[in-house]
């Protein structure tokens, strides 16, 4: 089975999905000839030509207004956002007409668009270029949000996404990109939207998180293996909406919850699995549940030192599990 | 639609004169200033690139090429004018008055490099592409109301022009007359895609005439044609006589930012007969006997002094201190914010 990155999966999804499928197309700021500013849509400027992949104006609001409007004539656009931080123009075209297109035409109409943007930080990428933004999109029904933590699932979900016949915020860790690896089946697999994921099984502690940080806490959890605590890991994989029954299954399964984002930690959507929790599972718990997230300030700072005080990483993740193991 | 606007020029590329009615004001004083303002924004960017390449200063924009627009301009303000820069005007805030040490640090992720010196009203660069455009508009409309002849210059490129706030902040300053001066600097390629594919005008200048504003295409790295179309949309603003739009027609030398890399979308040929605006006015210098080789090589010396003396004081700044995190979210610190200071202090005592 290949090897490949993160961003390596993304490439292939685009372009399995676009081959199979010629309504699928490409929409973007530098996506064509430069192949994307992180290289996400590298090659596919050459194999499908500048009608399927389309360098566009500097326009967030017109390249997803543009790819809603193909959607609901029936093509399969995949926008993308150069970074999630400059998904505002679009808030009104993704909140005010993506989500609510199919409710308000009484389903005559539906708007199978995705749209893709990195996220996150970790990378020197400052206030501008290091938001975790999926928490102003986290209360519209009608959209989805995926946001996959490894290879593998980046190509089954993003397929997923692409195939969807709603809406589908697909954000990617942009540090994920090059830092994570690994096997990616070549055959053609999705994977569903909606549905968490066990990364790990265990019995003492129970963490729920989702893209980057899942990596995180994996890491966290082989170390604490060897002192003889044993983590149990789900990965959210979409973030709205959530899956609710596995959420709970998690936290039953060991007591004790740690929430891990790289969002602010206020209005984050892991306050909505800690409600979930609460709501489903108050006696089955052993401790109080935890959240480990970034801080209340408006976003990454670029200063080296300052960036690792808000970004979450291993180390981060270890303690707060340790801390909750021995609650 | 046939273009309107021919790119007017006082200088030519070989530095002669083309329009004479300018002959008097081309003084020495007035070439070696630009020329000063030229060399020194040139030796800052230079050394920036130098910075990052070496690690010492994080990804960076350069504005090679792009001289004459950003000194040209900024040099037509008043003192008490406003500014709003982007992320690549800083040749332009540093001609127009902001701290050297202060733009290095910016660009060594220090928020306190968004701070102007006192009394100079620069905002903080927009990336962001577009915002600032409004935000020039409500200055320049708050100084109207007030009843001062001040006004707001607003920087953005050409890749702006395809945003909503580029469109709803000139259609505003023309409802509202306001003191505006739009300076666009067309370089030719926003990151990869080049002006022709940006948008199907053949200008940017004619843009202002769905709304009614004058507008005027120049070549922007002459930079004494930059400099009088400025002052007189400025002059013009401070009559009360409304926002112009200037289309400065330049190109950017290098990449996007350090972290770009041209040759993969830019033909290497693209460019390479424009004349380097430096260039430009030292012939112009030279062909009218401006050019002394003891006072340029005085201002030169001076230029890479100040920068070194910049670099310096950059780094031996103090380190970024963990309340800045937290101390300006809010005007005043709210309790929970107060906890995760605390809570990061006792973090960063176990880390140490």
């Amino acid at each position: 089975m290949p090897v490949m990155s993160y961003i390596q999966a993304v490439t292939t999804a685009l372009k399995e999905e676009m081959q199979r499928d010629e309504n699928v197309f490409i929409l973007g700021e530098d996506v064509g000839k430069k192949g994307g500013v992180f290289r996400a849509t590298d090659g596919l400027y050459d194999e499908f030509g500048d009608a399927r992949v389309l360098d566009t104006p500097l326009a967030e609001s017109a390249i997803a207004g543009v790819g809603i409007g193909a959607a609901m004539y029936g093509k399969r656009p995949v926008a993308e956002m150069q970074f999630a931080d400059f998904i505002m123009p679009a808030v009104n075209q993704i909140i005010s007409e993506a989500a609510r297109i199919r409710y308000r035409s009484n389903n005559d109409w539906t708007c199978p668009i995705t749209i893709r943007a990195p996220y996150g930080g970790g990378v020197h990428g400052a206030l501008y270029h290091s938001q975790s933004v999926e928490a102003v999109f986290a209360n519209q029904p009608g959209l989805k949000i995926v946001m996959p933590s490894t290879p593998y699932d980046v190509k089954g979900l993003l397929k997923a996404a692409i195939r969807d016949n709603d809406p589908v915020l697909f954000f990617e860790h942009k540090r994920a990109y090059r830092l994570l690896k690994g096997d990616v089946p070549e055959e053609d697999y999705v994977l569903p939207i909606g549905k968490a994921d066990v990364k790990r099984e265990g019995t003492d502690i129970t963490v729920i998180t989702y893209g980057l940080c899942v990596n995180f806490a994996l890491q966290a959890a082989e170390k604490l293996a060897e002192e003889g605590i044993d983590a149990h890991i789900l990965d959210l994989r979409t973030i709205y909406p959530l899956d609710q029954e596995a959420i709970i299954e998690a936290a039953k399964k060991t007591g004790k919850v740690l929430l891990v984002t790289e969002d602010n930690k206020e209005g984050s959507i892991i306050g909505e699995v800690a409600a979930i929790i609460s709501e489903h599972c108050l006696f089955d718990l052993d401790a109080p549940i935890q959240r480990l997230a970034g801080p209340d300030i408006p976003a990454m700072p670029y200063a080296p030192t300052m960036e690792k005080f808000f970004m979450i990483n291993p180390d981060k993740v270890e303690k707060a599990m340790r801390d909750l193991a021995e609650f | 639609m046939n273009n309107q606007f021919p790119i007017t020029k006082i200088i030519d590329d070989d530095g002669t004169l083309l329009d004479t009615s300018y002959e008097e004001q081309l003084t020495e004083a007035l070439s070696y200033h630009l020329y000063h303002h030229m060399y020194r924004i040139r030796t800052f960017d230079r050394k920036a690139i130098s910075l990052q390449r070496q690690g010492r200063i994080g990804t960076y924009p350069p504005f090679e090429g792009q001289e004459a627009a950003q000194v040209g301009s900024a040099y037509a303000l008043g003192e008490d004018d406003w500014v709003f820069p982007t992320y690549r005007d800083h040749g332009a805030t540093l001609t127009f008055g902001a701290d050297m040490t202060r733009m290095f640090m910016y660009w060594n992720g220090r928020v306190e490099g968004c701070v102007p010196p006192e009394g100079k009203r620069i905002f903080p660069a927009a990336v962001p592409i577009a915002t600032q455009i409004p935000h020039a508009v409500g200055a320049a409309w708050a100084e109207k109301k007030k009843g001062t002849d001040n006004i707001a210059l607003v920087y953005f490129g050409d890749g702006a022009t395809s945003e909503g706030d580029f469109h709803e902040g000139l259609n505003f300053a023309g409802v509202f007359q306001t003191p505006t001066v739009f300076f666009n600097q067309n370089n030719g390629y926003a990151i990869s895609v080049p002006f022709e594919k940006q948008t199907n005008s053949a200008t940017i200048a004619q843009k202002a005439i769905a709304y009614d504003i004058p507008s005027v295409r120049i070549d922007g790295n002459d930079c004494f044609a930059v400099y009088f179309t400025t002052k007189e949309a400025i002059d013009a603003a401070r009559k009360g006589k409304g926002p112009t739009l200037i289309e400065a027609v330049t190109w950017r030398t290098g990449a996007h930012t350090t972290a770009d890399d041209p040759s993969k979308y830019r033909p290497e040929h693209l460019g390479t007969d424009t004349v380097d605006p430096l260039e430009r006015l030292e012939r112009f210098m030279k062909t009218y006997g401006h050019w002394n080789d003891e006072k340029i090589a005085e201002i030169e010396q001076t230029c890479q002094a100040e920068v070194e003396t910049a670099v310096e004081q950059m780094e031996n700044a103090s380190q970024p201190n963990v309340d800045d995190m937290f101390n300006h979210v809010f005007a005043e610190l709210p309790d929970h914010l107060a906890n995760q200071k605390l809570a990061y202090e006792a973090f960063l005592k176990e880390e140490s």
